[in-house]
C-alpha cells in the first residue's frame, strides 16, 4: 500500500508541477479512525496529503463533473467504470481528466468491524492484508479478506478499465460462479416475505439522501423527490414515500450502477441500499449481457434500441 | 435535591411500574447501532452508556409531525377552516439520555419558546417530558462535550442524573419532575447527601479527565461575522461535502424544519418535517433565485450558524454540545472540531 | 399564548387584476370572525402568511393600511405553486391568514422627519400601506415633506394606478411617477429608470430626511449609489427584504441572513444593519 501511495504522490507532483493538471482529487487521512476524506489539492506542496488504503470507500467520480480546466483523479476499478459512464452520458470529456488508476483488492466493511467491539474504536492501521484495530478495552488483529464489504467480495472489475497511469500493478480478477447470491436469496422469497424484507430494510431511513448524493450517477439538477410542480413524492416519513424514493432511484440507476458501494458507505443508518440496485444489475446482465461502465462507446440498455432486445413487446 | 440508591435488581420492576403514568423513551439496540425509540411493552432502555446514532430531539420534535387538519368538503360547515392537531398531554420520560443531549434540549428551547411566540407542539411536549440522564463513566473518543458547555456528568436540563455504580444506580434528583418520576417507579431508598455528592464529584472528575477531544472556540466571539464569512478557507472545507442531511439530522441542536401540505380526497393535513440547510432547495425562492445556490455557501452557512450566529445572538455558547455524532456519521469525514479550529485561529490579512 | 401556526379564517371579498399582463392580482380579504380582525392589528411595513389549506403558504407584504378598517388587502405575483393556486381562486372562497408578522417601518423614528419613498415594480405593496397611513389626517401632521418615486416597466404595470394619480394631485405629497418607457402620447409623468429619477428629483439628504426603499434587487443595486450621491448615510436608508420563508415566526430557520431572521428581525432593516451581515438574500 505504501508503494501505491508513493506512486500516487509522485504522479500528482509531476502533473501539478508541469501544469498538465490544475488540481488533483484524491483521498486524505481522516480525523477519526478508519476514515479518509475526499480532498482536492491545488499545488505540488500539498501532495503529501494524498493517501490510499482500504478505508477509501467513497467514489471520487462523484466529484469530477463541472470542473474547470484539466484535473487528475484517483480511481479504483469501480470508480473508473463510473468515469466511463460520465463520458457516455456527456457529463465529462475524456481529455478533461488524467485518471490515476488504482487496482484494488477491496475496501473494508467498517460497520462489520465496529460491531466486533463493545466500545468505540480509537485506532486503526493496516499492513498488507492484516488490520490492527484497537479500542479502549481491547485490540484485535484481523485479516482484511474476512472483512471486505459485500460489493468488494463480489467484485469482478478490481482493475481500472480506463486510466492514464497506474499507481500499482494490476491484480488478478476474481471469477465467480455465482455473482449474485444476495439477489437470488431475495428472488427466492414469496411476495409477502419479500415485501416485509424491503419494509424492514428501509424502516430506519431518515431521508438524508446521503446515498443519493454520494452516488456518481445521481447528478440531476433537481431530483425527482425535490420537484414541486408537480410534487411527485411526499417529504414526510410515510413509508410509501420512503419506499418510493428508494425504489424509483434504483430504477433511475438501472443499467448504470457499478456497485461501487458508496451509497452504503455514506448511509448513517447502515442501510444496505444496494439491495435495490443489485437486482437491476443482475437483470441488465442476464437480459442484455450488459455491465455498466466498461466501454465508453456503448450506451446502457435502457437508453438504446436494439433489434435483438429480448423483451417480447418489441416483436 | 436528594439522592436515591437503586439496586439494579429492582431497576426493571421500577421502570415497568412507571409505565402506569408515563410513556417511556430511551436508547435501544437496533440492527447496527443504538436508536432512541418509544419503549413498547417489555422494552427496556439500554443503560450501558453506548452512544446513539440519532439524538433525543425526536422525542420532542418528531421527524414528521402533524400540525393542522382541514376538511375540504364544501358540504361541511367548517370547510377550509384549519384546526390544530391536539398535542398529547400524557407525561413522557426519556431514560438514559446523555447529559449533552439534555443541554441540547435547553438550547433548542431558545428557538421554540420565545417572548413573542410559543411553538405549542414542541413546548407542550417539553413540558410533558421528564429527562432521566445517565452520567457517562467512560466517554468515547467522539465526546468533546467538556469544551462545548456540557460534560459527562453535567446537570443542565436534566430532572434526574443517574450514576452507574456497577450493582446500583445512584440517582441525583434535581427537580420536582424528577422526584415525581422516581416516586412513580417506587424508588425510595434515599442516600446521604454529602457522601453522594462527593461520589458524583469523583465520578465527574474521572470521566472529564478521559476526554481529550476538544473544540476550540475561545476567539470566535471577538471576530466579526463578516470577516469569518468572507474568509478564504471555506472552499477547502466544503470540497468533500456531498450536501446530504446527515449532520443536521443526527445533530441534537439542529432545529430547522419544512412545512408541507398534503391532501387525500376531501381532507388535508399540514405537517412539518425536519429540513436541512444542506439541501439546495432550502433557500430557493419561487422565482428561482437562490441566495445559497452553491455548495460552499451552504456548508459555510451551517458552520457559521453553529459557531458564530448562534453565539452572537443568544450568548449561551456555541450551538453544539460536543456529542460527536456529526463527526462519526459524516460520509466524508468533515469534522466540526477542525472547522472550529480553522475559524478560531483565522486572522484576516489586510 | 395562541398557536402561531393556526391561521385566522378569511373570505375572499374582492379580486382585482392589478397589472395589464395579469401577473398580479389584488385580493381583498374579510375575517370570518370580527375578533380576529382586532387581533390582526398591524403596522405599515409588516407582512402576513396567506395560507391555503392543502396547498401551502406564502409570505406577502400587507398592501392595505392600518387606517383602512374592515378588510385587508394583498397584491400577489403569480410565480409558484401557491400563488398560481391563489390566482385561480374566486370571490367567496375561504382560506387563512397568519399574522401580522415581522417588524415595520420605524414610524417612531420618522416622526418630524422628511420621508422619501422609493419603489419599483410590484414591491410597492407595503409602500402603499405606508403612504395611506401617512396621508391620513390623523397622522399627516407628524411628518414633514413626503416624496415618492415609483416606477414600473410601463403604465399598465404600475400598481394602484388610480390612487397614484389621485395622490399626484395633492399638495401634501410630491409624487414622481415614472415608467421605463411608453408609447402613450398622453403620458403626463416621467420616463426613465427609478435610479435616474431618484438622482434627478429626490431631495438632498440632511439630518432630518430618511429614505424607504423597496424593490427588486437590481433596482436597489443601482438606486443605492444615487442615494449615496445625494448624501444619504446608511442609517438613513431603510429597506424591506424578502427571503424564502415557511414559518414566518423565526423558528424554522430558513430565512436568515447572518444572525438576523428576515421574518422576525426584519423584513425592515437599515442599510447600516445590512452592511454588517452576509448578503444572502
Amino acid at each position: 500500500m505504501d508503494a501505491c501511495i508513493n506512486k500516487i504522490r509522485e504522479l500528482s507532483f509531476k502533473l501539478l508541477e508541469s501544469g498538465e493538471v490544475e488540481r488533483v482529487i484524491g483521498f486524505a487521512n481522516g480525523t477519526i479512525p478508519m476514515a479518509t476524506s475526499p480532498v482536492m489539492i491545488h499545488s505540488k506542496q500539498e501532495v503529501e496529503k494524498l493517501v490510499f488504503n482500504s478505508t477509501c470507500g467513497l467514489n471520487l467520480a462523484n466529484y469530477v463533473r463541472n470542473q474547470k480546466g484539466k484535473i487528475a483523479v484517483i480511481a479504483k476499478g469501480c470508480d473508473t467504470r463510473n468515469i466511463v459512464n460520465h463520458i457516455v452520458e456527456n457529463q465529462v470529456k475524456r481529455d478533461q481528466l488524467y485518471i490515476i488508476g488504482v487496482p484494488c483488492t477491496g475496501m473494508i466493511d467498517k460497520s462489520k468491524i465496529a460491531s466486533l467491539f463493545d466500545d468505540e474504536i480509537i485506532q486503526f492501521s493496516e499492513e498488507g492484508e492484516s488490520l490492527t484495530v484497537t479500542s479502549a478495552l481491547t485490540e484485535k488483529q484481523l485479516k482484511k479478506q474476512d472483512y471486505l464489504r459485500e460489493n468488494c467480495r463480489l467484485c469482478l472489475h478490481r482493475n481500472p478499465v480506463i486510466y492514464d497511469a497506474l499507481a500499482a500493478d494490476l491484480v488478478p480478477e476474481q471469477t465467480l460462479d455465482n455473482p449474485y447470491p444476495d439477489v437470488k436469496k431475495i428472488e427466492a422469497m414469496d411476495p409477502d416475505t419479500k415485501w416485509r424484507h424491503f419494509q424492514e430494510l428501509t424502516q430506519n431511513c431518515i431521508r438524508c439522501y446521503a446515498c443519493r448524493n454520494a452516488c456518481p450517477l445521481c447528478y440531476c439538477p433537481t431530483c425527482f423527490v425535490d420537484e414541486s410542480g408537480p410534487q411527485w413524492v411526499g417529504k414526510g416519513q410515510d413509508t410509501t414515500d420512503v419506499n418510493t424514493f428508494h425504489f424509483l432511484r434504483a430504477f433511475h440507476c438501472g443499467g448504470r450502477c457499478t456497485d461501487c458501494g458508496a451509497c452504503v458507505e455514506a448511509c448513517p443508518m447502515d442501510i444496505n441500499v444496494r439491495e435495490f440496485t443489485r437486482k437491476l444489475n443482475k437483470d441488465s446482465f442476464e437480459l442484455f449481457g450488459w455491465e455498466a461502465g466498461l466501454d465508453s462507446n456503448k450506451r446502457p440498455p435502457l437508453d438504446v434500441y436494439s433489434p435483438n432486445d429480448p423483451n417480447g413487446f418489441i416483436k | 435535591m436528594k439522592f436515591i440508591t437503586i439496586d439494579k435488581k429492582d431497576w426493571a420492576k421500577g421502570i415497568e411500574k412507571s409505565r402506569k403514568s408515563y410513556r417511556l423513551f430511551g436508547p435501544v439496540k437496533d440492527k447496527n447501532g443504538f436508536l432512541i425509540k418509544s419503549l413498547e411493552k417489555d422494552m427496556m432502555p439500554d443503560m450501558t452508556g453506548h452512544d446513539s446514532v440519532m439524538s433525543v430531539k425526536s422525542v420532542l420534535f418528531p421527524q414528521s409531525e402533524k400540525m393542522l387538519t382541514t376538511s375540504l368538503d364544501e358540504g361541511q360547515e367548517d370547510h377550509h377552516i384549519m384546526k390544530m392537531v391536539k398535542t398529547d398531554p400524557t407525561p413522557r420520560a426519556v431514560i438514559g439520555i446523555r447529559p449533552y443531549d439534555a443541554r441540547a434540549v435547553q438550547l433548542v428551547k431558545l428557538n421554540f419558546d420565545t417572548k413573542e411566540y410559543r411553538d405549542p407542539y414542541w413546548c407542550d411536549a417539553y413540558e410533558a417530558t421528564t429527562f432521566i440522564g445517565l452520567g457517562i463513566n467512560r466517554p468515547g473518543p467522539f465526546d468533546f462535550s467538556t469544551s462545548a458547555g456540557s460534560g459527562p456528568f453535567a446537570e443542565e436540563g436534566l430532572d434526574v442524573l443517574l450514576a452507574d455504580l456497577d450493582d446500583t444506580f445512584l440517582a441525583k434528583v434535581l427537580t420536582d419532575k424528577g422526584e415525581a418520576f422516581t416516586e412513580a417507579c417506587g424508588f425510595y431508598n434515599t442516600a446521604g447527601d454529602k457522601e453522594s455528592q462527593v461520589l458524583f464529584d469523583v465520578l465527574r472528575k474521572e470521566a472529564e479527565k478521559t476526554i481529550d477531544s476538544t473544540i476550540e472556540t475561545d476567539k470566535l466571539k471577538e471576530k466579526t461575522i463578516l470577516e469569518l464569512h468572507e474568509a478564504p478557507f471555506w472552499d477547502d472545507i466544503a470540497f468533500s461535502c456531498i450536501n446530504c442531511g446527515t449532520c443536521t439530522y443526527v445533530c441534537p441542536t439542529c432545529w430547522c424544519f419544512d412545512i408541507q401540505d398534503e391532501t387525500k380526497q376531501k381532507s388535508s393535513v399540514r405537517f412539518r418535517n425536519w429540513d436541512t440547510c444542506m439541501s439546495p432547495l432550502f433557500t430557493r425562492h419561487a422565482t428561482g433565485h437562490n441566495p445559497r445556490e452553491t455548495k460552499v455557501q451552504r456548508v459555510r452557512q451551517r458552520f457559521m450558524h453553529k459557531l458564530k450566529y448562534f453565539l452572537d445572538k443568544y450568548d449561551q455558547g456555541i450551538m453544539c454540545v460536543g456529542c460527536g455524532r456529526c463527526v462519526k456519521s459524516c460520509p466524508v469525514n468533515i469534522d466540526i472540531r477542525e472547522v472550529a479550529r480553522t475559524m478560531n485561529t483565522y486572522e484576516k490579512q489586510d | 399564548m395562541e398557536n402561531p401556526y393556526l391561521p385566522y379564517p378569511v373570505r375572499i371579498d374582492d379580486i382585482e387584476i392589478a397589472t395589464e399582463d395579469k401577473s398580479l392580482k389584488t385580493f381583498k380579504f374579510v375575517f370570518l370572525n370580527p375578533k380576529d380582525e382586532e387581533k390582526f392589528s398591524y403596522h405599515a411595513g409588516q407582512f402576513a402568511e396567506l395560507s391555503i389549506p392543502g396547498v401551502g403558504e406564502i409570505p406577502i407584504g400587507i398592501a392595505s393600511s392600518p387606517v383602512e378598517k374592515g378588510f385587508v388587502k394583498f397584491t400577489v405575483f403569480r410565480t409558484g405553486v401557491v400563488t398560481s393556486y391563489l390566482h385561480n381562486m374566486k370571490v367567496g372562497d375561504i382560506m387563512g391568514i397568519r399574522g401580522p408578522l415581522g417588524n415595520w417601518y420605524p414610524w417612531d423614528k420618522l416622526a418630524n422627519k422628511n420621508v422619501v419613498i422609493i419603489g419599483g415594480g410590484f414591491a410597492f405593496t407595503t409602500l402603499r400601506s405606508s403612504i395611506i397611513y401617512m396621508l391620513d389626517p390623523a397622522n399627516r401632521p407628524r411628518f414633514k415633506n413626503i416624496d415618492v418615486v415609483y416606477g414600473a416597466r410601463s403604465p399598465g404595470m404600475l400598481l394602484y394606478g388610480e390612487e397614484l394619480y389621485e395622490w399626484e394631485k395633492r399638495d401634501d405629497i410630491n409624487m414622481h411617477i415614472t415608467v421605463d418607457g411608453t408609447d402613450d402620447p398622453n403620458w403626463k409623468y416621467h420616463k426613465g429608470f427609478v435610479p435616474q429619477i431618484v438622482e434627478q428629483n429626490a431631495p438632498k439628504a440632511d439630518e432630518d430626511t430618511y429614505a424607504i426603499i423597496c424593490g427588486p434587487p437590481i433596482m436597489i443595486k443601482f438606486t443605492q449609489p444615487a442615494l449615496t450621491q445625494l448624501g444619504y448615510k446608511p442609517h438613513q436608508i431603510i429597506m424591506s427584504l424578502e427571503n424564502r420563508m415557511k414559518c414566518g415566526i423565526g423558528m424554522c430557520g430558513r430565512c436568515n441572513i447572518g444572525k438576523e431572521l428576515v421574518c422576525k428581525d426584519g423584513p425592515v432593516f437599515t442599510l447600516d444593519q445590512i452592511n454588517q451581515t452576509p448578503k444572502e438574500y
